[in-house]
C-alpha cells in the first residue's frame, strides 16, 4: 500500500474519509474505491513536485463536492436512495420544509379524519348500533386516497397539469362506485340476493386506485423510470407495517377510552364506533406516508427482516398443504372465501419475492437465501396450478360468474408472474443471468395487476349485470 | 472551452466503454485517459467516474473485480461486458446520428 512519507498527509485521508463514511449512500467499498482514487492522484501530483498539503488539496478538489457525489452515488444505487433519507440536503431548507411538511401532513389528516364524517351530513350516519351503509365500502379508498394523492403531489412538486393525471383515476372511481346500479347494494355480500360484483369493485377499487393513482403521485409523474417504481413498492410495504404499529397503538388508546369512560358511567361507544376508530384509521394512512417518507432510516432494516423469517416459514408451509393434499386427494372446496384466500396467499408470495428483491443487492452473487426464494416460488406454482384446475373444474360445471372469473382472471396473472419469475429466478441462481432481470420482471408487471383491477372494477359489473 | 453539464454527462457513458472496450482499467486510469482523448476539453470531477462505473455495473454493461495494484492495495478494476459492447455500438450508431446532422446544417451554412 502507498502509504505517504509525510504523516500530516496520511492524517488528511483519514480526515476525508471519516467524513465521507458518514454518508449514508457511500458504503464500505465505495469509500475504499474512492480512497485509492485520492492516494493515485496524489501520488501523482507530489510526483510532479508539488509539496504534501498542496497535492492534498488539488486532489480533494478534483475529486468535486462531495454533497453532490453521495447524490450521484445514491441515485446509481436506487437501492441506497431508500437509506439516505433526504436526497438533496440543503440543511437550512430542510429544517425549513420540515416545518411546513408537518403542518401539510397535520391538516390532511385531519381533512381525512373529516372526510369519513361527510356522509353523515347527507343522511348516511356512521354509528356503532346500526349496519355500515355499503356506500362506505365502496368508496372506502375515496375518503384518504385523494389527500395522499395531493401530498405526495405537493412533495414532489407537480404542477397543476401534471397533477392533473393522478386526479382522472379518482374521477372515473366516484362514477364507478356510485353511478353503477348494483342489486341490492345494502345486502353486501350475502347470499342471496348480494351483489357479487358489488363485493368485486369493493375488494378492487383500493388496488386499482393505489397503483394508478397514488403510485403515479409517489413517483412524481415519473412512472417509467423503474428506479422509482421500486422505491413506491418499498413504500407501500413499509406503510403496511408502520399502518399495523399504528393500528396497535390505536386499539390501545380505544381500549383506555372505553374503560375510563365506562368507569363513571357513561357510554363511549358512540364516540369510538362514530369518530374514533373511522376517522383515526383515515388519518392514520397519511400519518404514516408521511413517517415512511421521513423517517425510512429507522425501519429499513425492518422488511428485509421480515422476508427472510417468513420466506421459509411460507415455503414450509406450501409444501406441507401439497403434500397432505396428495396424500389425502381432498379436493379444493371452491367458495369465494377459499378463493380469495388462494389469491391473498400467492399475492404474499409475489410480495416476498418482491420485498426480497427490493432489499438485496443486485449485484451479490446467488446464496442459499435464493435457493430458499426459488423453492417458494416453485411451490406457489404448484399450489395455483391446483387452484386454477379447480376453479375451471367449477366454471366447466356450473357456468361463469363474476366471482369465478375474477378468480380465474387473478390465478392466470400470478401464474405468469410466478412461471417466469421461477425461471428468472433459476437462471440466477444457475448464473446465467443477471438479478436485475428478476427485478425489472417484477417492476414492469405491476403494471398488469392494475390494469385487471380497473377492468374488475370497470368492466365487470355491467358486463355481469350488476349482479 | 467550457462544455455544457448535459454534453458531458450524455458522454460519459459511451466514453468509459469505449475506453474499456480499448481494454480492462480502473477509476483513475480512465480519468487520465480522457483527459488524454480530448486533450483536456471534457473536465470531470473525478469522483463523477465512479456512479457512472456502478451504474453500469449494475445494468450489466461492465463488470469488476477487486485486485491488488502494482503498489500492493486493493484496487476495483473494470470490464466491458458483451452486453456493453453491444451497448456501446448502439451508443455509436447515435452519436454518429448526431454528428451527421450536425455536420450537414453546418456545412450548408459554410457554403450558402
Amino acid at each position: 500500500m502507498t502509504t505517504f512519507a509525510d504523516q500530516p498527509i496520511e492524517d488528511h485521508i483519514a480526515q476525508w474519509r471519516a467524513y465521507l463514511r458518514r454518508r449514508q449512500a457511500v458504503h464500505g467499498p465505495d469509500v475504499e474505491e474512492l480512497e485509492g482514487h485520492l492516494r493515485d492522484q496524489l501520488t501523482a501530483l507530489t510526483e510532479a513536485g508539488l509539496a504534501g498539503d498542496e497535492a492534498f488539496l488539488v486532489a480533494v478538489k478534483r475529486m468535486g463536492n462531495l454533497d453532490a457525489l453521495s447524490r450521484e452515488f445514491a441515485l446509481a444505487h436506487s437501492e441506497q436512495l431508500w437509506k439516505q433519507m433526504v436526497v438533496a440536503p440543503d440543511t437550512d431548507a430542510a429544517a425549513n420544509t420540515s416545518r411546513t411538511e408537518i403542518l401539510v401532513v397535520v391538516g390532511l389528516a385531519v381533512a381525512a379524519g373529516l372526510a369519513v364524517k361527510l356522509p353523515a351530513l347527507f343522511g348516511l350516519p356512521l354509528s356503532p348500533d346500526a349496519e355500515v351503509p355499503s356506500f362506505y365500502f365502496r368508496n372506502a379508498s375515496l375518503f384518504v386516497f385523494p389527500l395522499l394523492a395531493i401530498y405526495f403531489m405537493w412533495k414532489r412538486g407537480l404542477n397543476a397539469v401534471s397533477g392533473l393525471w393522478p386526479m382522472l383515476p379518482f374521477a372515473a372511481a366516484v362514477v364507478v362506485a356510485n353511478v353503477f346500479p348494483f342489486h341490492n347494494p345494502e345486502r353486501l355480500g350475502k347470499f342471496p340476493g348480494g351483489s357479487d360484483t358489488q363485493v368485486l369493485t369493493v375488494l378492487h377499487l383500493p388496488i386499482a386506485l393505489w397503483l394508478m393513482a397514488i403510485g403515479v403521485a409517489y413517483v412524481g409523474g415519473r412512472w417509467f423510470s423503474s428506479g422509482r417504481r421500486m422505491d413506491f413498492v418499498r413504500f407501500s410495504g413499509e406503510l403496511a407495517i408502520y399502518y399495523v404499529l399504528i393500528a396497535i397503538g390505536g386499539g390501545v388508546v380505544t381500549g383506555f377510552t372505553a374503560m375510563l369512560f365506562s368507569a363513571i358511567d357513561m357510554n363511549p361507544g358512540w364516540f369510538i364506533g362514530g369518530w374514533l376508530i373511522p376517522c383515526g384509521a383515515a388519518g392514520a394512512v397519511i400519518i404514516g406516508s408521511w413517517l415512511v417518507e421521513a423517517k425510512q432510516s429507522v425501519i429499513e432494516n425492518m422488511a428485509p427482516v421480515l422476508t427472510r423469517l417468513f420466506t421459509p416459514l411460507f415455503t414450509i408451509l406450501l409444501l406441507g398443504f401439497l403434500a397432505t393434499m396428495a396424500w389425502t386427494g381432498n379436493p379444493i372446496n371452491v367458495k369465494r372465501e377459499i378463493l380469495i384466500g388462494f389469491d391473498l396467499l400467492l399475492a404474499v408470495v409475489v410480495g416476498l419475492v418482491l420485498y426480497a428483491a427490493s432489499a438485496r443487492d443486485p449485484q451479490a452473487p446467488p446464496g442459499f437465501f435464493d435457493g430458499l426464494q426459488l423453492l417458494l416460488v416453485v411451490s406457489a406454482l404448484v399450489v395455483d396450478v391446483v387452484a386454477l384446475t379447480a376453479i375451471a373444474q367449477r366454471i366447466s360445471e356450473f357456468g361463469f360468474t363474476p366471482n369465478r372469473v375474477a378468480a380465474l382472471g387473478e390465478n392466470l396473472i400470478l401464474l405468469i408472474n410466478l412461471t417466469w419469475t421461477a425461471w428468472l429466478y433459476a437462471s440466477f441462481v444457475r448464473r446465467r443471468g443477471s438479478f436485475s432481470a428478476l427485478e425489472q420482471w417484477q417492476i414492469g408487471y405491476l403494471l398488469v395487476y392494475a390494469i385487471w383491477a380497473a377492468l374488475v372494477v370497470a368492466v365487470f359489473p355491467p358486463l355481469f349485470g350488476y349482479r | 472551452m467550457d462544455m455544457s453539464k448535459d454534453l458531458v454527462a450524455a458522454s460519459a457513458t459511451p466514453l468509459v466503454l469505449a475506453i474499456l472496450a480499448e481494454g480492462d482499467s480502473y477509476g483513475y486510469a480512465i480519468i487520465k485517459r480522457v483527459a488524454e482523448l480530448s486533450g483536456g476539453h471534457l473536465q470531470w470531477t473525478d469522483g463523477m467516474l465512479y456512479p457512472v462505473l456502478h451504474r453500469l455495473e449494475r445494468q450489466g454493461h461492465v463488470a469488476a473485480k477487486w485486485a491488488a495494484s502494482e503498489s500492493g492495495r486493493k484496487r476495483k478494476y473494470y470490464r466491458i461486458t458483451n452486453e456493453g459492447r453491444a451497448q456501446l455500438a448502439a451508443h455509436r450508431e447515435q452519436w454518429k446520428a448526431v454528428d451527421g446532422t450536425l455536420r450537414g446544417i453546418w456545412l450548408q451554412a459554410c457554403t450558402v
